[in-house]
């Protein structure tokens, strides 16, 4: 990454840094003059904002956990009291709990974006595994958080996601117990909940450093999906992409507003502002949007362990897709049999989402387990295959070619 | 003022999947059939919700709807008086504090009629030096005392329903919307679901129809969310309550006020949320402007 920077330092201060931590060229390197695809569209935005809602949800859970309490009999009072008689605690507790989808909603924007262009593939496949781990982690903090506030959802949400892990043979039950600290969801299965939603959001910093060391390294994929040839195709990542990234964030940022000040309970589920109360049980136990499509797995499934195992599978498989597309074109701008399937595979994603929050009966349950093959056989048929089957379009010879054809114009080169 | 345990519902088969966790998780583990059962009935509760149980609510007008909603504080103090007069005999409000009511964005009690108000209620505090627990004459900092000791008083003043609390009851009632108005309702900000739920229940007490077997101490009501009766018997009626400003003192006008009053109270803070909101939106809508004029420069001699 500082081998990106020309950068010498000129003032004694500045050599006597660089002398023993050279920082200032490592930023200058990666943040400043890391050269980057001239061609980026906004889509490449959703990285950096999803950043960018990470900082948020850091910088708010801090300020909150000044003032909850993570014990069972207090930690719903201790919410309300963020709500009624903190200082702007109403705002910092919609921030982070708006927060939580907006980081959903932008990572997966990111991570279809990735598919589209074909940015998981060689050389880029740890960025991409790092990623999904991200996107694990991400799933286990967010779990883990809507159970702070010890409403209705947050209990019950909390029992049966726990419980899936009683589906393990043999030693299934043990493992749940051990989870919950106890016999049940309760103030030990909180406090080691609190404690690690404390915990993971560093985790998720540091193994996004790591994906940001990685994709500097290879360089940044591209809507062309050719690498950087010359220096007609790359420019310096600031004052091009630091400007364009604070732009996209801040046109995000009205969009994460509306929600916070006109729709703030609009992504939460209402019986959350219900105590939670082991003795009674909700009428209906719904995860947070962004887990329905695999939740809709879960249930497609008529065997619980089945279930259990289809959809950690479904997260799996991301791990793979590097090798499971074997298409050497990375950009789907020039896959036309891909471009279908990835479109077609967006709705399989919807759909599950869609069904995640219909019951499991008639046609319901069908539609979920059709969804759920079409799903699958995306990843371990239809990708494998088209590699072979598909006939790319013309590739263009580099970015720069790539944008003056966009613009009608003929080529340099 | 709403028995709302499910338990209570005529409606409780859709309860059973969820029954008796503990239950459930026992028979999970001894048999694959009970498991299949078991998930199918969770599943079947999960998506009722989804599926569209649950009564139809009408959409009320709210002075406090939209994105320069506020509260009509005549309403708030018209419904204050319904919920003191009328709900609080059987329902708490433990996270509302009387000081609350002078507060900005409130009903718009001044501090002295709220250090009346408070006056007239008994509070229990202590113990003193001797170990003992005393009652004295309430403060603005104190909460509402809730009108039953705990939990088994309360069933047992109310023929074993538990009456809940009411601090969030305006946002803790998951009314059905279904498709495409859950989509709709992002761009109409509709969040009034909550007030117009409980107005519709309010309203909704009617003879049951013919062939209908009310059971024993419940109520046949048409807005209720989780069954077609409820234990709590019809609170209001015209004329109960004494209205000073010339406001109708119809059944429709109280469950109108109190509704307003309940949303307040669940969502204090809702009138500084919105007037922020504006000055944010606005804000980041200019900001977003020049930064977009900004990039389009920077970017002007570059192909891409």
């Amino acid at each position: 990454m500082a081998g990106h920077t020309k950068y010498v330092p000129q003032s004694a201060p500045a050599k006597w840094l660089e002398a023993r931590l050279p920082v200032i060229s490592l930023i200058r390197g990666s943040f400043v003059d890391f050269p980057t695809p001239k061609n980026l569209n906004y889509w490449w935005t959703f990285g950096g904002i999803a950043f960018f809602v990470l900082v948020v949800q850091i910088v708010t859970g801090i300020v909150l956990v000044m003032h909850y309490t993570p014990h069972v009999d207090m930690a719903f009072a201790s919410v309300e009291h963020i709500m009624r008689d903190v200082n702007y605690g109403w705002l910092i507790r919609y921030l982070h709990a708006n927060g939580a989808s907006m980081f959903f909603i932008a990572v997966y924007i990111h991570i279809f974006r990735g598919m589209y262009y074909g940015s998981y593939k060689a050389p880029r496949e740890i960025s991409w595994i790092l990623g999904v781990i991200i996107f694990l982690l991400m799933m286990a903090t967010a779990f883990m958080g809507y159970v702070l506030p010890w409403g209705q959802m947050s209990l019950w949400g909390a029992t049966v996601i726990t419980n899936l892990f009683s589906a393990i043979p043999v030693v299934g039950e043990g493992i749940v117990t051990w989870l919950w600290g106890g016999f049940s969801v309760g103030n030990p299965t909180l406090n080691r909940f609190f404690s690690l939603h404390y915990l993971l959001p560093f985790v998720i910093v540091g193994v996004v450093l790591l994906h940001i060391w990685a994709f500097h390294t290879t360089g940044n994929n591209n809507p062309v999906g050719v690498d950087p040839k010359s220096d007609k195709d790359t420019i310096p990542f600031h004052p091009y992409y630091t400007m364009k990234d604070l732009l996209a964030i801040v046109v995000f940022m009205i969009f994460f507003s509306w929600f916070v000040f006109y729709l703030p309970n609009y992504m939460g589920h209402a019986d959350n502002y219900i105590e939670g109360n082991p003795l009674v049980t909700p009428a209906h136990i719904v995860p947070e949007w962004y887990f329905l499509p695999f939740y809709a797995i879960l249930r497609a499934v008529p065997d619980k362990l089945g279930g259990v195992v289809l959809m950690f599978g479904a997260i799996a498989v991301l791990f793979f897709l590097p090798w499971l597309d074997t298409s050497k074109v990375r950009s789907a701008t020039f896959r036309p049999l891909f471009k279908i399937f990835f479109w077609l595979f967006g709705i399989y994603c919807v759909a599950l989402g869609y069904l995640g929050a219909m019951p499991a009966e008639g046609i319901y349950v069908i539609l979920s387990r059709i969804f759920t093959t079409l799903y699958f056989l995306h990843f371990l048929v239809v990708l494998p295959l088209l590699g072979f089957i598909e006939k790319p379009d013309k590739v263009p010879e580099s970015i720069n070619d790539a944008v003056l054809a966009d613009h009608g114009k003929p080529s340099a080169a | 003022m709403m028995p709302c345990l499910p338990i209570m519902a005529s409606r409780v088969q859709l309860e059973i999947g969820a029954g008796d966790f503990k239950t459930m998780k026992t028979l999970l583990v001894k048999s694959a059939r009970a498991l299949a059962l078991a998930c199918g009935v969770l599943m079947a509760g999960t998506a009722a919700h989804a599926a569209g149980e649950g009564p139809h609510v009408e959409r009320q007008q709210w002075s406090f709807s939209g994105p320069f909603g506020q509260y009509d504080k005549a309403q708030l103090q018209r419904g204050f008086k319904v919920y003191r007069e009328v709900c609080a005999a059987c329902h708490s409000m433990n996270y509302v504090a009387f000081r609350n009511l002078a507060q900005e964005g409130g009903p718009g009690f001044s501090e002295d009629e709220v250090k009346a108000l408070a006056a007239d209620y008994r509070i229990e505090d202590g113990p003193d030096d001797f170990g003992d627990m005393f009652e004295r004459e309430g403060k603005p900092y104190d909460h509402f005392p809730a009108p039953f000791p705990n939990e088994k008083a309360a069933r047992a003043a109310n023929g074993g329903a538990y009456p809940p609390d009411l601090s969030l009851i305006a946002k803790a009632r998951a009314v059905k919307r279904g498709f495409p108005w859950f989509v709709t309702d992002i761009v109409t900000q509709y969040q009034e679901n909550g007030p117009d739920y409980l107005y519709g229940l309010l309203t909704g007490y009617e003879e049951a129809p013919e062939g209908f077997e009310v059971p024993v101490g419940q109520y046949y009501n048409t807005g209720f969310i989780s069954g077609e009766t409820l234990a709590m018997a019809p609170p209001l009626m015209d004329e109960l309550v004494e209205y000073t400003d010339g406001t109708p003192m119809t059944v429709d006008q109280y469950a109108r006020d109190v509704s307003a009053f309940l949303m307040w109270a669940a969502e204090p803070k809702l009138e500084q949320r919105k007037e922020l909101g504006l000055g944010v939106m606005l804000f980041l809508i200019l900001f977003a402007s020049l930064l977009y004029f900004t990039k389009r420069k920077i970017w002007k001699d570059v192909e891409h």
